[in-house]
């Protein structure tokens, strides 16, 4: 009961915040809009895919949720610095209800942000199917691995760091060492090492297998998320109940 | 019965005694105030009464039940405002009101009537769909101070409740505070000498985390010799008149 009222809670927290509607439906459509443009403008004697809507979209959907890290880590950031947790720390709620709280409402909106780019990659011509649902799927682990990295920095660090950490550093970081602006291919060496070793390239790597129907290409990407997931969404957890245990919010 | 009855409670950040072996008993229906210099100990008192942070030594019984022991009973029996304004700012005033109601185990329906009348009690009538964040520094300290009651503590907790706030703003709420003395055991911290006179019916002066003195107005003046509660709070502080 409390969970869901505190998940009510902050869903109309992030939602009436007009610069989280525009990051989170704005940045991915006006990308896939770009890729688009660029893709029209490859001379089809070139026969080069690389920013065909198959390749783009998936890509844009895993991209997109890396902004509910900045929506989690934001509002728990505020929370604590405005003193509105601490209230809700003197109140019989328990570690179970602000985890959950906190996280239940972001994959929600997650779906419906990668469903938002796929309706609108198919305006640009991508073939919807069953594998666009499976595609859906296979970026809810990604949201997730989002969500535990903004919940970690907004245990710690206060609003505007989490907006510079899980805004500008963690999308750029993202967009270059996931391959969806420049295939990592075509930079290799150490770069796409260390791409290969996070799992950014993985997430859009699984999306990609998804659309295109590649499902035992899927698995092993896949797994490199779901580690890094429950990892870095584990380390969350602790992170704020040590800080609801500490004795300063 | 004593709502609080506190025993050697002590708090220590390292090698720093926030509080020092506090002993101190609060009737029901008093309005207790706390006044003290910065860090003299106040807030941390607070958050130890109210369960936001363990004692590092000795214990409080709040209306019966240890914050040790027992603290998630203790939390049904009270409320906190805390210092800062701690309100949802993108929900409204009745939300606010109405979430508040909720966690504390209200029904829906039975959180929907208590904020209806927690606004029309605290003159919050007139902007309960306006988001917390438009509302002036008064009024959001006033839903502050709804969202505390809605869930009918038997003892508040109000730290620094005018901090801030314009004069206006600042009688405004003298006189919410005056209605809710004798319905709630009241604790508040001020740094305001005249606020806390013109509300507490006893004063407790805190130093260096040490309770110096417990008193009336009167007994205060009186135990110091001093012209006044100013006069009588500096020289419990050890400050020169």
């Amino acid at each position: 009961m409390k969970v869901f009222l505190f998940a009510k809670r902050n869903t109309k927290e992030i939602l009436r915040d007009p610069v989280n509607l525009l990051f989170a439906l704005g940045f991915p459509l006006v990308l896939l809009f770009l890729f688009s443009v660029i893709n029209s403008a490859i001379p089809a004697e070139a026969n080069s895919t690389m920013f065909a809507i198959e390749k783009t979209a998936p890509g844009i959907a895993a991209f997109g949720t890396a902004f509910f890290a900045l929506f989690a880590g934001m509002l728990l950031a505020k929370d604590r610095t405005t003193s509105f947790l601490m209230r809700l720390f003197a109140s019989p709620m328990t570690a179970r209800d602000f985890i959950f709280g906190y996280t239940l409402p972001l994959p929600v909106m997650a779906v419906a942000q990668v469903c938002i780019t796929f309706l609108a990659a198919a305006l640009l011509g991508l073939p919807l199917s069953a594998n666009t649902l499976l595609t859906v799927l296979v970026v809810l682990p990604v949201s997730v691995l989002f969500i535990g990295l903004g919940l970690l920095c907004g245990s710690f660090l206060n609003e505007r760091a989490v907006g510079v950490i899980c805004g500008a550093v963690l999308t750029n970081v993202v967009g270059w060492l996931s391959g969806i602006w420049i295939p990592l291919d075509l930079i290799g060496g150490a770069f796409k090492q260390t791409a290969v070793i996070l799992p950014f390239y993985h997430s859009v790597e699984a999306a990609k297998d998804a659309i295109g129907g590649n499902f035992t290409g899927i698995i092993p990407h896949l797994i490199v998320v779901l580690a890094y997931a429950a990892t870095v969404y584990g380390l969350a957890v602790v992170a704020f109940s040590y800080k609801m245990r500490s004795d300063k919010v | 019965m004593s709502a609080i009855i506190t025993a050697n409670l002590t708090k220590k950040y390292g090698g720093l005694t926030a509080v020092d072996n506090l002993n101190l008993t609060i009737e029901k229906g008093e309005l207790f105030a706390l006044l003290g210099l910065n860090g003299a100990g106040k807030t941390t008192t607070i958050k130890m009464l109210s369960c936001l942070i363990r004692p590092t030594a000795g214990d409080a019984v709040i209306l019966g039940e240890s914050i040790r022991t027992n603290p998630n009973a203790v939390k049904q029996k009270v409320n906190v405002s805390p210092q800062e304004t701690a309100v949802a700012p993108n929900l409204t005033v009745f939300e606010n009101l109405e979430f508040i109601a909720g966690i504390y185990g209200q029904r829906a329906d039975s959180a929907r009537k208590s904020a209806e009348v927690m606004s029309t009690r605290l003159g919050l009538g007139d902007v309960l769909g306006r988001k917390a964040k438009l509302l002036s520094g008064g009024m959001q300290r006033r839903l502050s101070i709804s969202m505390a009651l809605i869930s009918n503590p038997q003892i508040l907790f109000l730290d620094e409740p005018t901090l801030g706030l314009d004069v206006v703003a600042r009688r405004e709420l003298w006189a919410l505070i005056k209605q809710l003395k004798k319905q709630v055991t009241i604790i508040l911290t001020s740094h305001y000498l005249e606020e806390v006179e013109a509300l507490s019916d006893r004063i407790g002066v805190m130093t260096k985390g040490r309770l110096v003195a417990v008193g009336t107005t009167a007994e205060l003046i009186e135990q110091t010799g001093a012209a006044n509660l100013e006069d009588a709070f500096i020289t419990l502080s050890g400050g020169v008149v």
